[in-house]
């Protein structure tokens, strides 16, 4: 199956499960948690059910395009589901055959992995799920985000694309995955992997990027300040990516470490609050919503 | 009364492999708890898990509680009769309160006053209602190191539970936990099986067998072995089984099938640990061997299901391995571009404690400690010089990327990489053993090289941690400081290390930790906790080697600085127990440190003394002094203990015959003196007050 073809079949999957299918926010992040379709949606009572592809960046993980499964940046296709329903496993194990794959012909187990991003104060326990051996999807009870207790819980699916694309295509080099028809992955992607690569490693300006931290931070302040939460939040993604490109640089110091991601904290965890208090004080609409739909 | 058998069985999503064999335990214990507790006769208790349930199945249960029969006091007679002897209002109200009638009641003495007493029958509750009422407790109270919270509920359990079937005999019992209610249903495999009902308790292991679940873990463990002993057989392979994986692996698997695969013979190059550990650590394979223990292009896998496209999902594991080891392969090859100095110069960027600083400042801290244990052991300049390069290069694989992938190898890459990078066969042999013993049963090191090291990285970590307040709690020890200081007191047991003194080594440590401002606690109160932290590892010691708790005590209040001493004179005392006179002589030791105690600053002035039996102690007391000293330096405990047993006569005849506390202070003073030095003495050997003698 092309990668674009899984990805539609996901869309399809999990619009059918009733998801709102989003598309891919336009800020730079690490993973898709941290989107704020689901860094701030998972917090506070209302429900809410999404599904989205998202390009995520990960500098210190940039191998010039060298390497056969690390990226600069790799796909996630993202589900978030609140509260989680009963029957998530099997609602997931629909979408593995939805993408061809014959549970009975396979090995698929559930092996414990608990999550965790401390800069954002999220947590969660859950499992990796294995194909054959093959890691796939993250699969997350979310406990706490932005040092936030959730409640209700929601659940995360988070399957690797490029990763689930080898084992379907049956291929060794991410770059050979056909992407659609005789377009290859690495047509599309490799220029902009070896840049990346280059730019993180050799490029990029230390002292620019040090004062951009700075800059995104008091930006972000000054936003919550004004109970703006989602600009706030995009300029805490800003930091977070920031930092990434420094860490990645070897630019900060053991020492310094600690603190700059205790400032990342911080600001996820003030912005957690301040969201939680906005819908608070909106009333809840989506709470509304769904108490309408069921009396109605 | 009638006994049925109770069936319950928990159905989760998957339960963490680690988790299982635990909390099975627990699920039995506490039923087993809560049936006495509540009076519900059982016959025996027998638990099922995997996975995705925990089950167990009670037999010949009670159908209801034992009744209850007791005595309840009541008021005092005087306020129970009224003055014309009948009952009072307080004795009806405590008749009607207790369900007895008044003619029921009883008059009895207690203490000198006659009180009303009630005979109570409370009758058994029915087995079910109790369980409906008291499955919360039994579930709930199971302990995970992590729990969670799922949906909107707040009930915290391992993993989500999605089912319950529980049954007394055949009737289903209503119970209800996190929103799940109970019912004779159960489910079969994911994939293979099908939900069924269970009849009964005693249908519940076919019933799940027919569905493609073994919930016997004995029975799945067996059919694991089995089935690697068939691949062994038919191509004439050896499987070493890893207790650790095989038990994981149980817990993995719910209806198992081993299979195997093969990868390139390219990869054998790699080091062998590092192919285990990769199939280990991130597949949990099987390794696969010849008959000679020499590793095999293969693995073996076990799947969670039965042979249906075996060889796809052989082919799948091929493929992920492939890439895992090509992995590897990639960090053997990096690691071995990083010269071992440039690796030493990284270690100051990882951190190993906030308040302890990095790795870079831990080893140069050992560096110190060992150039120093080596100089006071009077080493010869080239092992010196050795010693100095094997403390200097100790953690270097810390750097690499191997051990950042797989922390379990550390020590064992950098043994690889040291030799690799031509490093002396000792010194190599060091940076692996200085982690040494990494558990209880584990070896110590047997190179000098790596011994001192050992001594030094374990005391700076136990002392660095203590300095700054880290302590193991309870269950809590994240550091490893008593696996550590065990390993330390392990070492120092060996006859040949004898020399190195605990007490000095605990002094070296304080001494770099308060030169380098390290030490956050008062350093005296450090020195305190760690001398009583060994002690206590010291005592499991000898508590293992069946030493007397007296005896122990006793040793453990006398001198520790040489701990392989102070076990071989805790054996000499275990000795001295069989013979008739020690009792005595215990006495004569005892009697002395307790009038010694009296002593405050004195001092003796041994021309002073002229009763001839105090004369004759003195002189008792030189030669014990002079005996014990020499035995001492050649650590001959049980000469040690003649030395000072010699006194005994002396010390009895003098408290025959002569009094010490007497008018004259300076008389007094001279005589609790001597008896304050002889104690001190004593004191040397054991705190012999400690000891016991059955009456």
């Amino acid at each position: 199956m092309e990668l674009q073809q899984m990805i539609i079949q996901l869309q399809n999957y999990w619009s059918k499960q009733g998801c709102i299918i989003a598309q891919p926010y336009d800020v730079e992040k690490g993973a898709g948690t941290l989107n704020p379709m689901t860094f701030l949606r998972a917090l506070g009572p209302e429900p809410w059910k999404v599904a989205y592809v998202e390009p995520s960046r990960r500098p210190a993980d940039g191998r010039y395009g060298d390497n056969p499964n690390r990226l600069y940046q790799h796909h996630q296709f993202q589900v978030i589901l609140k509260p989680a329903p009963d029957n998530i496993q099997d609602i997931y194990l629909g979408s593995l055959q939805a993408l061809g794959i014959d549970p009975l012909k396979h090995d698929i187990r559930f092996v414990e992995d608990n999550w965790e991003n401390p800069t954002f104060g999220a947590a969660g326990l859950g499992w990796e799920v294995w194909v054959d051996g093959m890691e796939i999807t993250q699969f997350t009870y979310f406990q706490q985000v932005g040092g936030l207790e959730t409640n209700p819980v929601s659940v995360e699916l988070t399957y690797g694309l490029e990763r689930l694309a080898l084992y379907i295509q049956d291929k060794e080099n991410v770059y050979d995955l056909t992407w659609i028809d005789d377009v290859k992955y690495g047509d599309i992607f490799f220029q902009q992997e070896y840049e990346h690569s280059k730019y993180t490693f050799e490029v990029s300006d230390v002292k620019l990027l040090f004062h951009l931290f700075d800059a995104y931070e008091k930006e972000a302040m000054r936003a919550l300040d004004e109970q703006l939460v989602f600009p706030a939040y995009d300029y805490i993604l800003k930091c977070s990516h920031t930092f990434n490109l420094l860490d990645a640089r070897g630019a900060i110091s053991v020492t310094e470490r600690t603190g700059y991601i205790g400032r990342v904290r911080h600001l996820a965890r003030q912005c957690a609050k301040a969201y939680v208090e906005q819908r608070e004080k909106l009333g809840f609409p989506l709470l509304k919503q769904r108490e309408e739909d069921h009396n109605g | 009364m009638d006994k049925r058998d109770l069936l319950l069985e928990i159905g989760c999503e998957e339960i963490p492999a680690r988790f299982v064999q635990d909390a099975i335990r627990q699920l039995g214990e506490r039923m087993a708890n809560w049936l006495t507790a509540h009076r519900i006769s059982y016959s025996d208790i027998q638990t099922f898990a995997t996975s995705r349930r925990l089950t167990v199945w009670v037999r010949q249960v009670a159908e209801s509680q034992e009744d209850v029969y007791e005595e309840v006091r009541g008021p005092a007679e005087r306020i129970a009769k009224t003055p014309d002897g009948k009952w009072s209002k307080a004795a009806e109200g405590f008749a009607r309160k207790q369900g007895v009638s008044v003619e029921q009641l009883e008059l009895r003495e207690v203490k000198g006053e006659v009180y009303v007493f009630a005979n109570r029958h409370v009758p058994g509750n029915r087995t079910t209602d109790e369980l409906i009422k008291g499955i919360h407790e039994i579930i709930a109270g199971i302990n995970f190191p992590k729990t969670m919270r799922w949906g909107s509920d707040k009930t915290r359990f391992i993993r989500p539970i999605r089912w319950l079937v529980c049954l007394f005999g055949e009737e289903i019992v209503p119970i209800t936990f996190a929103h799940v209610r109970a019912s004779n249903i159960s489910y079969g495999h994911r994939f293979l099986g099908n939900k069924t009902s269970i009849a009964s308790a005693d249908q519940y292991v076919d019933a799940l067998r027919q569905q493609y679940v073994i919930v016997d873990v004995d029975e799945r463990r067996q059919l694991i072995l089995d089935q690697l002993r068939q691949l062994e057989e038919k191509h004439n392979w050896k499987i070493p089984v890893d207790a650790g994986l095989l038990e994981e692996v149980v817990f993995l698997v719910e209806y198992p099938t081993a299979l195997y695969g093969s990868f390139s013979k390219e990869f054998l190059k790699l080091p062998k640990e590092v192919l285990i550990t990769t199939m280990r650590e991130h597949q949990r394979y099987f390794p696969v061997e010849t008959k000679d223990g020499e590793l095999l292009p293969y693995f073996v896998t076990v799947r969670n299901g039965d042979d249906h496209g075996i060889e796809t999902v052989a082919k799948g594991n091929e493929k992920v391995l492939r890439a895992r080891l090509s992995d590897a392969r990639f960090f053997y090859e990096e690691d071995l571009k990083l010269p071992i100095d440039q690796a030493v110069e990284k270690l100051d960027r990882i951190v190993f404690q906030e308040d302890l600083g990095t790795m870079g400042d831990r080893v140069r801290r050992i560096h110190s400690l060992a150039l120093q244990l080596g100089n006071q052991l009077q080493w010869d300049p080239s092992r010196l010089e050795k010693l100095d390069r094997a403390a200097s290069i100790c953690k270097f694989d810390l750097a690499t990327q191997m051990v950042g992938e797989f922390s379990e190898l550390e020590g064992y890459m950098g043994q690889v990489y040291a030799l690799r990078h031509g490093e002396d066969k000792e010194v190599a042999e060091a940076v692996y053993e200085h982690h040494l013993p990494r558990s209880a049963g584990d070896r110590v090191p047997q190179g000098s090289l790596g011994t001192i090291l050992a001594l030094a990285d374990k005391i700076d970590t136990i002392v660095g941690s203590f300095g700054v307040g880290i302590q193991p709690t309870g269950s809590q020890d994240p550091y490893g400081l008593r696996r550590r200081a065990a390993g330390i007191v392990q070492i120092l047991l060996q006859e040949k290390w004898s020399a190195v003194s605990l007490t000095q080594l605990i002094q070296l440590a304080l001494d770099r930790l308060e030169k380098e401002g390290l030490l956050k606690i008062e350093r005296e109160k450090v020195e305190k906790e760690v001398s009583q932290f060994f002690a206590l590892r010291l005592k499991a010691v000898m508590q293992e080697q069946d030493i007397r708790y007296d005896v122990i005590d006793a040793i453990l209040s006398a001198d520790l600085a040489d701990l392989y001493l102070a076990v071989s004179k805790a054996q000499v005392l275990m000795e001295q127990l069989e013979r008739e006179s020690f009792k005595l002589e215990v006495e004569g030791f005892t009697r002395t440190a307790n009038l010694a105690k009296k002593a405050k600053e004195v001092h003796l002035h041994r021309q002073e003394l002229q009763e001839p039996a105090e004369r004759d102690l003195l002189q008792a007391y030189d030669e014990a002094s002079e005996q014990f000293n020499k035995a001492r330096e050649q650590r001959d405990p049980l000469m040690m203990y003649q030395a000072i047993a010699h006194m005994v006569p002396q010390i009895h005849h003098f408290f025959d015959h002569v009094m010490v506390m007497v008018e004259d202070e300076r008389v007094r003073n001279n005589r609790l003196a001597l008896l304050k030095e002889i104690t001190e003495l004593v004191r040397q050997y054991a705190a012999f007050e400690h000891i016991v003698f059955a009456s």
